[in-house]
């Protein structure tokens, strides 16, 4: 990884996940509460926050969404991306669900995987969980939950890297367009 | 995965490629089970079947695949009779520039003209069977079925082909296949149906009984081809039937054996199998359709038009 500081360490971190299921707690969801991850480091967030809330909230459900098939880059796209599917092991059906991706910056991610839910099912209720927004919306998308907001020039990345993906756990803002 | 423009044979392909389709073919078919089974991965795209031969499954199986992707499908009937080889091929290219078709799904008796149509449009050409010479997506649906049945890992699976070996494309690209993954291959035929050019190491039986000892895991019957033999290969279909068919004193042994059974459709009921073979419980002929789509789709996810490299055009 980069050789400058982090913008949050592991700590930061944990700090704002925690504060990130505080808030879920505090709007007193129902028992059709879900919580499901955008492939890839959305889903350990989501899995980070389901740890902290499912001793509160026992009836909490966890699933994932792999956006690829949704995505509106891959004409242009070199690589193609390897399939992990999306796993959704509940009826999504007037269920109340939080989506969790570890950045938010043009707002097609979000699009990709709003869309993608719906055609799972017809959710009641549908929020959106970050864990950085570093703005740049190209689409008309806002989070009801943010960890943490981080202004980045146009040129920059910023780049979360969990355990259980990267090894560590930490956000680096490095140069080299978008993340 | 680097996309590649066409897909023409199984030779050409990497062990990244084919670990690429096999893998993803997996999610695909999981989004069978979604109340919505489609994705918009290739919406604004044609895919267009062009099938010089008739086949309503291979056929049908491209359309609900590309459907599925939400690609526009577009089916160009070929009058066979119009048709010899060479200059109305390259017209029909022509036409389907014209029509600004992003992937073609080709069809022909003749071995070779998908390439010959790969190399002459910028669109993805997928070979959906040609002469005697290949069927790619049926040798990546066939393995992707084993690999279901075998838990993910062929090697060391004994299979064997059973019937008009001669006058088939399927037994040629899935033997090809199967062994490139570890399996045993083993072929058995009237000896007028046995190419001469079988690699050395492949078993060659003349009876069921030879089969029985070579205990196969998998039994791949052949559809036999009636409209490709322009001589008889065997006195008679009753005949075939009885010496090498799938009998029910057969389908009991192998039952009992708990071999599995494929066969690429359509079925001649009472020439390779008997009725009571659709109902046994190891017949993946319907696990083997129902791949298809799921396979094709990924074959469909990977190509890319327009993306030609010097390998890809053979």
């Amino acid at each position: 990884m980069p050789d400058k500081e982090p913008i949050l360490t592991k700590q930061d971190i944990a700090q704002r996940i925690e504060r990130i299921a505080s808030a879920i707690e505090e709007k007193k969801p129902g028992k059709n509460l879900a919580l499901v991850g955008i492939h890839r480091r959305g889903v350990p967030l989501s899995e980070r926050v389901y740890a902290l809330l499912k001793p509160k909230l026992p009836d909490l459900r966890i699933g994932r969404v792999d956006i690829s098939l949704y995505r509106d880059d891959l004409k242009s796209l070199e690589i193609m991306p390897k399939l992990v599917g999306s796993d959704i092991p509940f009826d999504l059906d007037g269920m109340h669900v939080i989506l969790f991706d570890e950045v938010m910056h043009t707002g097609r991610t979000s699009r990709a995987a709003l869309e993608e839910l719906l055609d799972h099912g017809r959710p009641g209720k549908i929020e959106l969980a970050v864990l950085i927004d570093r703005g740049g919306r190209e689409l008309p998308m806002c989070a009801d939950y943010v960890g943490q907001g981080v202004e980045v020039a146009d040129g920059q990345r910023v780049s979360v890297r969990f355990e259980e993906v990267d090894g560590e756990d930490a956000v680096y803002v490095t140069e080299g367009g978008r993340r | 995965m680097t996309p590649r423009k066409d897909l023409l044979d199984i030779q050409s392909l990497t062990d990244e490629e084919l670990d690429f389709i096999l893998t993803n073919a997996v999610p695909f078919k999981n989004l069978f089970k979604r109340s919505v089974k489609k994705v918009p991965t290739l919406r604004g795209r044609t895919v267009l079947t062009l099938f010089y031969e008739p086949s309503t499954r291979t056929r049908s199986s491209f359309e609900v695949a590309a459907s599925r992707l939400s690609a526009d499908v577009v089916n160009f009937s070929v009058s066979t009779s119009s048709v010899v080889k060479g200059e109305s091929v390259l017209d029909t290219i022509s036409t389907l520039e014209a029509m600004r078709t992003d992937y073609v799904v080709v069809r022909h008796s003749n071995s070779g003209i998908p390439n010959l149509i790969a190399k002459n449009t910028t669109a993805s050409v997928i070979n959906a069977g040609d002469g005697f010479h290949a069927h790619p997506t049926q040798a990546l649906l066939d393995v992707f079925t084993l690999k279901e049945v075998f838990g993910g890992d062929v090697r060391g699976a004994r299979i064997a082909f059973i019937g008009d070996i001669q006058h088939s494309r399927v037994a040629r690209s899935t033997n090809l296949l199967c062994r490139r993954m570890g399996m045993h291959t083993a072929m058995l035929a009237p000896s007028s149906l046995i190419p001469r050019d079988l690699p050395q190491d492949i078993a060659v039986f003349g009876s069921w009984a030879e089969l029985y000892a070579w205990k196969p895991d998998v039994i791949y019957l052949l559809r036999v081809q009636m409209e490709r033999q322009n001589v008889p290969f065997f006195p008679s279909l009753g005949e075939y039937h009885r010496q090498f068919g799938m009998t029910d004193d057969r389908l009991a042994r192998v039952r009992d054996a708990g071999v599995w059974v494929m066969h690429p459709g359509p079925v001649n009921r009472g020439v390779e199998l008997t009725d009571n073979v659709m109902t046994y419980e190891r017949c993946l002929i319907d696990q083997q359709v129902e791949n298809g789509i799921a396979v094709r789709m990924s074959v469909l996810y990977w190509l890319k038009p327009g993306s030609a490299t010097e390998e890809a055009v053979v």
